[in-house]
This record gives C-alpha cells, structure tokens and sequence, in this order.
C-alpha cells in the first residue's frame, strides 16, 4: 500500500470509488443470483416441495461429502441458470419496434442497479467511507433514479406491439407512479427528525436517537408497502400476473433480455430493502453496542459493520420473498384504492402530526 | 480533490469577486461527488450492452418462422392493432401523479430545514407547511369528489 501515498488525491478518489462500484456491483449480481435460488427454495418449502436440487458441475464428484450436500440446496443453479441465458436463442420478432424493443431491458436494468449508489453499507474501512457517492442530496437521489425504472416498463410494453405487453407496462407504470407520491411523501417525517437528507447522517441520527422504524412506525408500513408496489412483488404483482397478461411486460422477450427483466426486478428489491434498512433499522449500526454504532478505524470492526448491514437487508429480502408466497393479489381497483384514498392521507397526516410534535417538544 | 483546479491556475482568468475562488472550490467538490455516480452508470450501462451483445453472440441460432413471428396470444390469432387504446383513467392518474409529485418535492427542503427554521421563526415553519397542505388538500378533496380515484364503474 505504500505506492498509495505517491498518488494524487485525485487519483486515490477515483482509484478507490473505481473499486467500491466493483465490490458493490459484484455483490448486488451475486447477491441477485442467489435471492432467485432462495426464492425458489423458500417456495418449494412453503408448497411442500423439494426445488432446484440436482444441477451439479463434473467436478463435485471428487468432493465427498460436502458435494451432493451443495448439489442438494442448489448452490450451482444460478450459474447453470446465468448460463442458459446467455445460450439460449436471442429472437427479436419482426412486429415489434426493434429500437425500443432492445433498449427497454437496458433501461430497466441501469437505475436499478445505480440505485445503490447513495446507500451507506457500512462505517468505514480504513479511512474509506463504505459508500459509493456520499451525496448530500441523498435519498432524492435515489428517488430520481427509482422513478426512470417505469421508462423501461412503459417502453418495453410499447416497444412489444403486442396486448398483453402493452396492458401490462400501462398498468404498471400507472401502479408504479401512485405508490411512488405515497413512498416520497412516507419519509419526510425522518427527515423532520434527522434534518438531512444524507444517508449517512440519517444513520448517525437513528445511532444516537433510537431506530426510525420505533418513532415513525406509520411511515415504516407506508414505505414497505409502497416499496412493494414499486417492484411489482406479488400482493401488487399486476403488471405481470401470470393467470392474466402471461407474464405482462416481458412476454414477447426471451433470452438475455428477459433476464434483464428479471435482474432488474431483483436489484430493485435489494436497493429498497437496502433503503429499508438505512431509514428504518438503523443502517450497520446495532443498538446497545458502542462498538457497533460508531465508526471505528479498525478494518475488523468495519467488516463486522458491512456484516450487520448484509444480515439486516438478508431479513428484508427474506419478508419479500415469504410475502409473496403468503398473500394473493389485490384487484386492480383495490390497489389504486390503497395508494391514492388510503396512503396519501395517512402519510400527510403523519407529516403534520410529526411536525407538530417536532415544534412542541423543541422549544 | 479538484479535478477543474485548472481553470483556478490560469493566470489570465479574471476573478471579479473575493470569495470567488472558495465559491468555485466548494462547487467543484460538490461536482466531484458526482463522478463516482457517473462511472457507476458507465459500468452499469457497459454490463447492460454487453450482456446484450454477448447473448446475440453466444446464444442459439434457430430459424425465423412464421409463428414465431406472432404476438403471443395464448395460442390465438392476434386481431386488431397491438397497441389497443386504454381508459382514460390512465392519463388522469399521469395528471395527477405530477400535481402531487412536484408537492411532495417541495416539501423536501422543508423538512430538512425544519428544525433550523423553528429556531428562528416557528410560525413561518409550521404555518407556512401547513398552509401549504391545506391547499393541497383541497385539491386532493376535489379530486376524490370528482371520483378521480375510483376504478370500480
């Protein structure tokens, strides 16, 4: 390390935010190909099913015992999956619009996967804060970039030519944008509280004042329900309801395209339960333990941080999943009823009451 | 970390005012945070066209045929155009998605300021907002009166 030194801090800043996109960025893919493997396993569990249990590469033989064990919970089934991806016939019908045809999977899956950008996954490491861009706009960030994932839907659904596509993207941008007021308006009241919109700070707050999710529980449930919606998880999964659009925006695609689709779906889900974590639980903090609610210059401490933060958004990721197995899905007419009639009241009177208790209790 | 520190050393910028020089320092720092961001998005988007391109590359050729040149219907033949046209409903929800968006925007700054502002002018903070909400509230009313919400007809 001692080369660091003879670097501009120019080119340390770029060298080091070069590797945190890296680290991150291969974790989220990682992360994505195995929150398949567990959905699937989790739902063969929960309808009394074995899931995917025999994709073994030629070399497990020569492990004895641990072998058939990795090959039983499936560990090698997102590769295989990966894989057939890339292998499988790449067909681009001749009625669609062929331009916005192969640009939606793009659009889909880039804010998705930016969306981590401002999220704080741990203290710091070294001196090296653990987040990407320690942006003071913060979480507006993030909801900018949330909002240009509807762009990929509307425009896959458009680019397909096709009904159910088409219906499908309709419905779900329209979903998309409803929810999209409740969630923005939801967690205003954390910022009333914490009186920034850095990440970072919100985090610092919650170390020192208690979690959010205990002071502002209505906006808790707001967001995780909206958070829902936005990534078309299963109570609101009507843009792709399988018994009635086939599989919505994505029927006319196969191969790699479709698994932007679908990588994007699941990159949305961990940057919300990532966003969960940091507003609600506290980030890589723990409570009653100095050690781990403050930053600290220890490379071990920083890593049990990161640890924390993984563990709490694996919980989150693990609620998604159950949920989606648990619940049927809401009618058309119930959902818009949800996000407009009952979410958009409930988060404005939680702003007011949180500002009037907010001036009360701080003269 | 300046990475426009050049336009700072050129001897024949004219710098009008004092304090220019730490106004043009504090805004390149807040530019520089940005640039992770932008090469986030360079290798997100470098992922997203190169899985494309590979999948054409690496994946199966099989035939172009007549069905499968048909948009997916179940198994019918598709009538009519693919883009049928949609309620109404759809653009009102559009409409009032940017009413409400841009409110909720505007409480953003609000709130971060909050706490700050209650120290100097209390009523202002609290009766400015709230006067604010009232407003919007009466275009929300308005809106459930006129069963704006309401998918069920």
């Amino acid at each position: 390390m001692e080369f660091l030194q003879y670097l501009s801090p120019a080119t340390q800043f770029v060298l080091f935010s070069a590797l945190k996109i890296f680290a991150v960025f291969g974790v989220v893919m990682t992360a994505v190909a195995y929150a398949v493997l567990v959905e699937r396993k989790v739902s063969a569990w929960i309808q009394n099913r074995v899931g995917p249990n025999r994709t073994a590469p030629f070399f497990i033989n020569y492990l004895p015992v641990i072998g058939p064990f990795l090959v039983r919970l499936g560990i090698f089934q997102p590769m295989a999956d990966g894989l057939k991806f890339l292998l499988k016939e790449d067909f681009t019908p001749n009625y669609v619009r062929k331009v916005y045809f192969w640009i939606a999977p793009a659009i889909t899956v880039i804010p998705a996967l930016m969306t981590v950008a401002v999220i704080p996954f741990g203290s710091t490491l070294g001196t090296e804060k653990m987040v990407i861009a320690d942006l003071n706009v913060g979480i507006l960030y993030t909801f900018g970039i949330v909002s240009l994932g509807v762009y990929g839907i509307v425009l896959a659904g458009y680019g397909s030519n096709s009904k159910y596509p088409f219906l499908g993207s309709i419905r779900s941008s329209a979903q998309m944008i409803s929810y999209e007021i409740a969630m923005g308006m939801s967690v205003i009241p954390i910022f009333l509280l914490a009186g920034s919109l850095n990440l970072g700070d919100i985090i610092r707050y919650q170390a020192e004042h208690g979690w959010m999710i205990l002071k502002q529980p209505v906006a808790f449930v707001i967001f995780l329900i909206a958070a829902f919606a936005e990534t078309n998880r299963l109570p609101f999964d009507l843009p792709e309801s399988e018994s009635e659009l086939v599989g919505g925006y994505h029927t006319e695609y196969s191969s790699m395209k479709f698994a932007l689709f679908f990588l994007g779906e699941y990159a949305n889900m961990i940057a919300s339960s990532a966003m969960m974590v940091t507003l609600f639980c506290g980030g890589w903090t723990l409570p009653f333990v100095t050690a781990l609610s403050t930053p600290s210059s220890s490379i071990l401490i920083g890593l049990l941080h990161i640890g924390v933060f993984f563990a709490k958004m694996a919980l989150f990721m693990i609620l998604f999943i159950w949920v989606r197995w648990m619940l049927p899905r809401f009618r058309y007419d119930q959902l818009m009823d949800i996000g407009w009639r009952r979410f958009i009241p409930a988060a404005l009177i939680n702003i007011v009451v949180t500002a009037l208790v907010v001036a009360f209790l701080h003269d | 970390m300046v990475f426009f520190k050049y336009s700072l050393q050129d001897p024949k910028l004219h710098l009008p005012q004092a304090g220019y020089e730490a106004k043009v320092k504090k805004m390149d720092s807040q530019l520089n945070q940005y640039l992770p961001v932008l090469m986030l998005l360079l290798v997100t988007s470098g992922f997203a066209v190169s899985t494309l391109i590979i999948s054409v590359a690496a994946g199966k050729l099989g035939r172009r045929t007549k069905t499968k040149d048909i948009p997916y219907e179940c198994g019918m033949l598709p009538e009519g155009e693919g883009n049928s046209r949609m309620s109404v409903k759809f653009y009102l929800v559009a409409l009032l998605f940017v009413l409400f968006d841009i409110e909720v925007v505007f409480m953003y700054p609000w709130a971060v300021t909050y706490k700050k502002l209650l120290e100097t002018d209390a009523t202002l903070a609290l009766g400015g907002m709230l006067s604010f909400m009232f407003i919007l509230l009466v275009g929300y009313v308005y809106a459930l009166k006129k069963r704006a919400f309401d998918w069920k007809s």
